[in-house]
């Protein structure tokens, strides 16, 4: 394939992988944000959103559309209410002390990774897209005829495809509102500020907490029913995107919402051009480089603040 | 055959074992044992051991379930049949979670803990590669099911063999005729980025240039890559035949997203089942496959000329004339490869019985035996086909299929003889000591 076609078809995947990155890195953001928890099952309530969405999918007959959007509700409702239980249960139990609570999510991980193991099964099931449509993308090429349009080989997206990146901003957009313009964002801002006072103040700050860690793990869940027409459930496929998310959220700036858009945009897209261009494993190099001269040389982050 | 399956035999000799298991000496057991046909020597009615390395887990799980049902079905025909020189089989299944690492620890655990005669059953190369010198060492047979030619290759040793299953090397060199004959001369080849892989990529590549074709590109993808479109731009436009052969949880994926990128004007296709292997034909976005081939090692759906054997062989592993499970028919089956399982027991049984197989003392008896096998007839044994065994390089050699893709069936087109997938020797196993 010639360059500038080839760079386009890379730019999309890219930004398909963006777009599900940074809606995972947002959810594990804001829960380092507010809490201060290092939640390490967060691969494993995006994996749990897959699980979910071809169970609904597969108990719902009809159009896929009805079974899929049933799942674009539900199943991220169902994983923030496992959270909020594991928060309760768990987290709260140990004071969300930092070391103890990297250690209890671990045990959290295997459990869920182990619990879909011996339910769902060690195979990879389809979930049908509501809608999938090959499209033809052209090309511009200033010839020996002038400057001619014409449709390269292989250069195509599909229309879920699409839909998924505008999903993804959409979701993110909301997200932004929600902590800004509502009272309850103005809850949690409160409560990563300073916990004490926000608790002087008459914030129910435990309720927060189970809230946000349910919030975080259903924006998790949702990427993950947006990405699984595209890939298929796994009980194993929450390892890779956890590792992404870490590496995104700590150039981002750890609970810095904006840097951690920005930053799943840059290794999203990076990841997406040099997989293509070099090699997957290239791309997976240069993003652990980067987070080490990140940490070295900007260690809040490129967006965090410097605690004083 | 289920009607074997489901008879009385099977839970009485359950029942049996779990008596000798509680009972206080063998001596007392054996009183209660006279009723049992073909076990009537309180001695050699002790079960043979076949440890069973199973890819339950991991990115071989959907192979793992499949081999499992095949031994299970194939144990249970063996031992209603009247077992090993009249003594059961038992089957120690470990999981090894598709990993070397662990391949090696269950092979140690089937030979120190479990006390297992043989071991048997591993698929994944990589499995293979990282078990094998573990069985060596514990001078512990090792019939593998892999397709891997690592053993043909001499890389492995004496106690390693894989009599039930033909090897990539001579598949792909099968097939090099048919896809320059009738499909094209410049190929790109997609494959696995692992050993399994690299057969494909040296082996297909030597065989196909033999034959005057081109390899135009050679794209390794990882076995775990959950997304595939970032590599199809690599395909070069003058691609007459896309080769393309994939493992793991994501192949469906892959072959969906190959299609969507090609479109209307895709090139001719080859692939190897190991692509769609326990996926259903028909699922959305796989109707572009229409009009292309595949390889595969057991026509996985019934033909015209079923044989008997194959009737018969999917009747007691409960697979349907499609292919998948008789009670879901969204499970679909690895038959291409789980054949494999079922013909490496009755050679492990045939090797036995030739060997006067008594205890682990006559493992390297045992070893001798298979490889003084050569001609394995069609039979209720070999269900795939007949079969020439190597007893030199630990490696059978068989017929292969290609099939057509029409109406979202696989349709066999052409059947190779045994001869077109011979290649020289390039060891002898049996120069080695035991």
């Amino acid at each position: 394939m010639e360059f500038g076609p080839h760079l386009l078809l890379a730019t999309l995947e890219g930004a398909i992988g963006a777009a599900v990155l940074a809606l995972m890195a947002v959810g594990l953001s804001i829960v380092f944000g507010i809490m201060r928890v290092v939640n390490v099952a967060h691969g494993e309530f995006y994996m749990l959103g897959a699980v979910i969405a071809w169970w609904i999918t597969s108990l719902i007959g009809g159009h896929p559309a009805y079974g899929f959007v049933v799942a674009l509700i539900v199943a991220p409702l169902l994983v923030g209410a496992i959270a909020a239980l594991a928060d309760h249960l768990v987290l709260r139990r140990i004071d969300y002390d930092p070391e103890r609570t990297i250690v209890a999510t671990i045990g959290l991980l295997y459990v869920l990774q182990q619990l879909t193991l011996m339910t769902f099964g060690a195979d990879a099931r389809p979930v049908e897209a509501p809608f999938n449509k090959r499209i033809a993308l052209p090309w511009f090429e200033n010839g020996a005829d002038g400057f001619a349009m014409y449709w390269p080989w292989g250069l195509s997206t599909t229309t879920y495809k699409l839909a998924v990146i505008a999903a993804a901003v959409v979701v993110l957009i909301g997200l932004w509102l929600l902590m800004t313009r509502t009272r309850a964002g103005l809850i949690m801002r409160a409560t990563q500020l300073n916990r004490d006072m926000a608790l002087a103040h008459g914030i129910p700050v435990e309720k927060v907490y189970a809230l946000v860690f349910g919030l975080g793990a259903a924006i998790a869940a949702l990427a993950a029913v947006l990405i699984v027409p595209i890939q298929q459930a796994h009980y194993l496929m929450g390892g890779d995107p956890l590792l992404l998310s870490f590496i995104v959220v700590i150039i981002g700036g750890l609970g810095s919402i904006p840097g951690t858009i920005v930053a799943a945009i840059l290794i999203g897209m990076s990841d997406g051009i040099i997989s293509v261009f070099f090699s997957p494993t290239l791309a997976k190099i240069l993003a652990t480089l980067l987070v080490a001269f990140v940490l070295i040389f900007r260690p809040q982050g490129l967006f965090g603040k410097r605690e004083s | 055959m289920t009607d074997i399956k489901d008879s009385l035999f099977q839970p009485n000799r359950r029942r049996a074992l779990k008596t000798l298991a509680v009972g206080a000496g063998t001596v007392a057991a054996a009183g209660m044992l006279p009723g049992l046909p073909g076990y009537n020597q309180a001695h050699s009615a002790e079960p043979i051991r076949i440890g069973f390395q199973v890819h339950r887990t991991g990115i071989g799980a959907a192979y793992g379930r499949w081999y499992d049902r095949t031994t299970e079905a194939c144990v249970a025909k063996i031992n209603a049949e009247g077992g090993i020189n009249g003594r059961p089989i038992e089957i120690v299944a470990e999981d090894d979670g598709t990993d070397p690492k662990r391949g090696a620890e269950v092979v140690e655990k089937f030979a120190s803990q479990h006390k297992c005669d043989v071991s048997f059953g591993t698929l994944f190369s990589h499995v293979v590669y990282g078990s094998a010198p573990r069985a060596g060492e514990l001078k512990m047979p090792y019939f593998v099911v892999s397709e891997g030619h690592h053993v043909a290759s001499g890389k492995l040793n004496r106690y390693t063999l894989q009599p039930g299953i033909t090897d990539v090397k001579s598949q792909v060199q099968a097939m090099a005729p048919f896809i320059s004959e009738n499909l094209g001369k410049k190929v790109t080849m997609i494959y696995p980025d692992f050993a399994f892989g690299h057969d494909h990529r040296d082996y297909f590549s030597a065989a196909f240039e033999a034959q005057g074709g081109t390899i135009l590109e050679k794209i390794a993808i990882p076995p775990t890559e959950t997304s595939f479109t970032k590599y199809f731009p690599k395909i070069p436009r003058e691609t007459e035949v896309i080769y393309h052969v994939m493992v793991g949880p994501a192949v469906l994926t892959f072959v969906k997203e190959m299609g969507e990128f090609f479109g209307p004007s895709r090139p001719e296709i080859f692939g190897f089942i190991d692509s769609l292997e326990a996926v259903d034909m028909t699922s959305p976005g796989l109707e572009f496959l229409d009009g292309t081939y595949f390889w595969e090692g057991m026509p996985r759906y019934a033909q015209e000329d079923q044989s008997e054997f194959d009737k018969a062989y999917r009747e007691a592993v409960g697979v349907d004339e499609n292919g998948a499970s008789v009670s879901d028919s969204k499970d679909v089956s690895t038959f291409a490869h789980m054949f494999g399982c079922w013909e490496t027991l009755h050679i492990i049984k045939a090797g036995m019985e030739a060997a006067d197989y008594q205890g682990a003392a006559d493992r390297s008896k045992l070893i001798e035996a298979v490889e003084a096998m050569s001609d394995m007839p069609h039979s209720h044994a070999h269900p795939q086909g007949a079969k020439v065994f190597n007893g030199k390089t630990h490696q059978t050699f068989g017929h292969q299929y290609i099939s057509k893709v029409e109406g979202g069936k696989l349709v066999l087109a052409h059947t190779t003889s045994i001869e077109d997938t011979l290649y020289e020797d390039e060891v002898d196993y049996t120069t080695q000591s035991f």
